[in-house]
């Protein structure tokens, strides 16, 4: 079996999963006032601290969530919400096409039911952001604009978006600015006070942590209104029971992810580009999605002209092959895919897409099983997909 | 043999699947998603393509531990069966919706893809017999027999379908699903037609043809009886619904008796005005054996659990040609005539083809 879709979730960390099973055992909810409270309290804000430290934040701007769509939705609606509590007139939502669904939606959603408007910024064909055109955005709509959401680098074709200019622009502005930097953790170097973002989204299960635990780290200076209410366990901005042994995995992860990033990606990236020149040997009229250098060490994502990503997928899935189309509706059907449509490629091109993902788990052996796979599957899906003659 | 199973999400094809797996195939489940909006098709236990009737194909596959994808053939089926039912209705025939997706998706696209996939064969829940003979024979259960509606299927699509559930009762069916921990063993059937949400066929017509008012004229005096607000609303053989502003003279039920669309008219007469001893078809597909060079004696179908009557069958090129042996009433255009020799193994189909008359 070989696993390439990290990006989808990572194996968790042998010390991540031993912390988490530690914790879990101890009982105690960190709210409460006795000794058991207290020790869960003190797991909690222990992790807090270690993750503030590896990315860059203050314990105090850490709040923890129950993983990365929900620390969008808090940021994209939150933060909406708090500017136009403030400012009426602060109804602009400026975001990009390429965003994940977790932002993507969030912000629909806003234009439809709360009558926000946005500001979609375009991308260029490797999926880049420009900051000259946030610039022209708000040097237009800037008195209006609430805030400014983008990530820090592509879940389906790993492009890097240069997150720190782009965040200057709206801080001349004083638009605050999120971004979900879920893959991005990790595998580049991310500091959330040298980035000068207003909040940041991560999450524990693309890193090595659990799945259901994230955070969002929010400025100490930026409002936001709570999408949860109860018990305001976090900074009042987020209710809930904290989850003590999903936040200590959480922290262990981070800050394992954090520490051996250089040497990891370095690692990943040398993997991947051999991933893809064998692709490439394999399958000539390979294309190559996304930007050529500033992209994700661990992402490869192609097109394969002819061919229907789906059933490629279903063709390496039958040979123990696991990757991804990249985005799949509720029913399980397979979309073109939103990020390759904004970056200008037509239809056949989004649909004929696949993502491979490596991970601290993934060795050569992974690429020679694809590369073993991957000729014959395109073989036939191209037959697949061949005009036939009606009946 | 590597198989490819479509699971609609109903108890058949979940136990269908289930027993290519205990015969020993390499089987793979397919959903068809056939809405281009889920939400807008019958939902839950009814339709043939929702979110819930999805999950329940995958629920079923998760259970069978075989591989599951959702394979989009909504613009396909769109085109190839909500269209051309549209569109027949519009000519002043009957279509047989279900019969058309075996004809055009679920034998053909979905076929073809399979096979170009490396799949030797699609396995389906429906209740017929199919078996090393290579003949297509009726269910043991008569009731919920669907060799009608995949009498149509080519010598080429039968061989590369396989149906496990001919031999089987419904009753068996679910209770072998439940036997298997099959959550869908209780599932209602599914019945009428899955892209039609609200079951008002005449509505869904309306919507997409519009209201075309013309007359309802009576077939033995000529006279105008009544007003409809479209002929494509119609359907040969039908009662209710008709409206009429005047009694029949006789004063016994009027049935519609002809569409005409030209003319924007349906007729309408007393019951034995629908007695039909000729039907006329075209389109003839013979697989029962080789094609007739003379007429042939043997049972014919004109509708999805319609009578069956002995007839006198003729095929000529691109024509056949039925002499009923008994007169049948409310026969439509657009429906299929299925020929079959009656078999103690289960009732042979020899060949179909399409009303016109």
């Amino acid at each position: 079996m070989a696993y390439l879709d990290h990006a989808a979730t990572t194996p968790m960390l042998d010390e991540a999963l031993e912390a988490y099973v530690a914790t879990a055992r101890e009982v105690g909810n960190a709210s409460s006032l006795h000794a058991s409270g207290r020790r869960a309290r003190r797991r909690v804000e222990e992790s807090r601290e270690r993750v503030a430290a590896a990315l860059g934040a203050r314990p105090s701007e850490v709040i923890f969530t129950g993983g990365g769509t929900e620390s969008d939705n808090l940021a994209v609606k939150g933060i909406s919400w708090a500017r136009r509590a403030v400012d009426a007139g602060r109804i602009r939502v400026i975001s990009s096409a390429v965003e994940h669904h977790a932002v993507l939606d969030a912000v629909e959603w806003l234009e439809r039911h709360e009558g926000a408007e946005v500001g979609w910024l375009p991308v260029d064909g490797a999926g880049r952001l420009h900051p000259e055109a946030l610039r022209t955005e708000l040097a237009e709509h800037g008195d209006r604009a609430a805030l400014v959401t983008a990530m820090w680098a592509n879940n389906e074709v790993g492009t890097i978006q240069r997150i720190g200019e782009l965040a200057a622009v709206a801080a001349e502005y004083g638009v605050p600015f999120h971004t979900d930097a879920i893959q991005a953790v990790g595998q580049v170097p991310v500091d959330f006070a040298a980035s000068g973002v207003a909040a940041l989204t991560v999450t524990g299960h693309k890193l090595g942590g659990p799945v259901g635990v994230g955070a969002l780290l929010l400025g100490r200076e930026v409002a936001a209104v709570p999408l949860l209410h109860g018990g305001g366990q976090e900074r009042d901005v987020r209710s809930g029971t904290l989850d003590a042994a999903g936040i200590v995995a959480f922290a262990v992860a981070v800050e394992a992810a954090v520490k051996g990033q250089q040497e990891y990606a370095a690692g990943l990236a040398a993997l991947r580009d051999d991933l893809v020149r064998r692709v490439r040997q394999a399958v000539p009229e390979v294309v190559l999605n996304g930007d050529p250098t500033d992209r994700l060490p661990g992402n490869a994502h192609f097109s394969f002209p002819g061919c229907e990503g789906d059933a490629l997928l279903l063709l390496l899935d039958a040979q123990g092959i696991a990757c991804s189309t990249g985005s799949a509706c509720s029913a399980g059907v397979a979309q073109p895919s939103h990020v390759l449509l904004a970056m200008g490629a037509d239809d056949d091109r989004a649909r004929s897409s696949l993502r491979f993902s490596l991970g601290h788990t993934s060795t050569t052996a992974d690429v020679d099983a694809l590369i073993a796979a991957l000729p014959g599957a395109v073989d036939r899906a191209r037959r697949a997909a061949a005009p036939r003659t009606p009946r | 043999m590597r198989v490819l199973a479509a699971m609609s999400g109903g108890v058949d094809s979940a136990v269908a699947a289930a027993r290519a797996v205990q015969a020993g195939h390499d089987v793979t489940g397919v959903h068809l998603a056939l809405a281009r909006n889920p939400q807008t098709y019958r939902t839950g236990a009814r339709g043939c393509c929702t979110l819930e009737d999805s999950r329940d194909a995958r629920r079923a596959a998760d259970v069978l531990g075989i591989p599951f994808y959702v394979w989009d053939m909504a613009d396909r089926f769109h085109a190839d069966v909500v269209d051309d039912f549209v569109a027949e209705y519009a000519a002043g025939r009957t279509p047989n919706p279900c019969l058309r997706c075996n004809e055009k998706i679920k034998f053909a696209a979905v076929l073809d893809r399979a096979v170009a996939l490396g799949f030797d064969a699609v396995v389906t829940g429906h209740h017929a017999r199919l078996g090393p003979d290579g003949l297509l024979r009726r269910s043991v259960d008569e009731a919920k027999d669907q060799s009608y509606v995949l009498a149509v299927l080519t010598r080429e699509q039968l061989d590369r379908s396989i149906f496990p559930l001919g031999d089987s009762t419904k009753a068996q069916v679910r209770q072998e699903a439940a036997e298997r921990g099959l959550a869908v063993a209780d599932k209602p059937d599914s019945h009428d037609i899955c892209f039609i949400a609200d079951g008002d066929t005449r509505g869904f017509l309306a919507q997409r043809l519009g209201e075309t008012p013309g007359d309802v004229v009576d077939a033995t005096t000529g006279a105008v009886v009544g007003q409809h607000a479209g002929a494509y609303a119609y359907t040969v053989g039908q009662r209710r619904g008709l409206h009429l502003d005047r009694p029949a003279p006789d004063g016994r039920p009027r049935y519609v008796l002809s569409i005409t669309p030209k003319t924007n008219t349906v007729t309408v007469g007393p019951a034995e005005a629908l007695e039909v001893s000729t039907v006329r078809a075209t389109r003839p597909l013979w697989t029962g054996g080789p094609r007739p060079d003379g007429p042939i004696e043997c049972e014919v179908q004109l509708r999805a659990h319609g009578v069956v009557v002995p007839a006198a069958v003729t095929v000529d090129g691109d024509t056949l040609h039925a002499e009923l042996r008994r007169p049948v009433r409310g026969v439509a255009a657009g429906q299929a005539i299925v020929a079959y020799r009656p078999d103690p193994a289960g009732d042979v189909v020899l060949g179909s083809a399409t009303i016109t008359g």
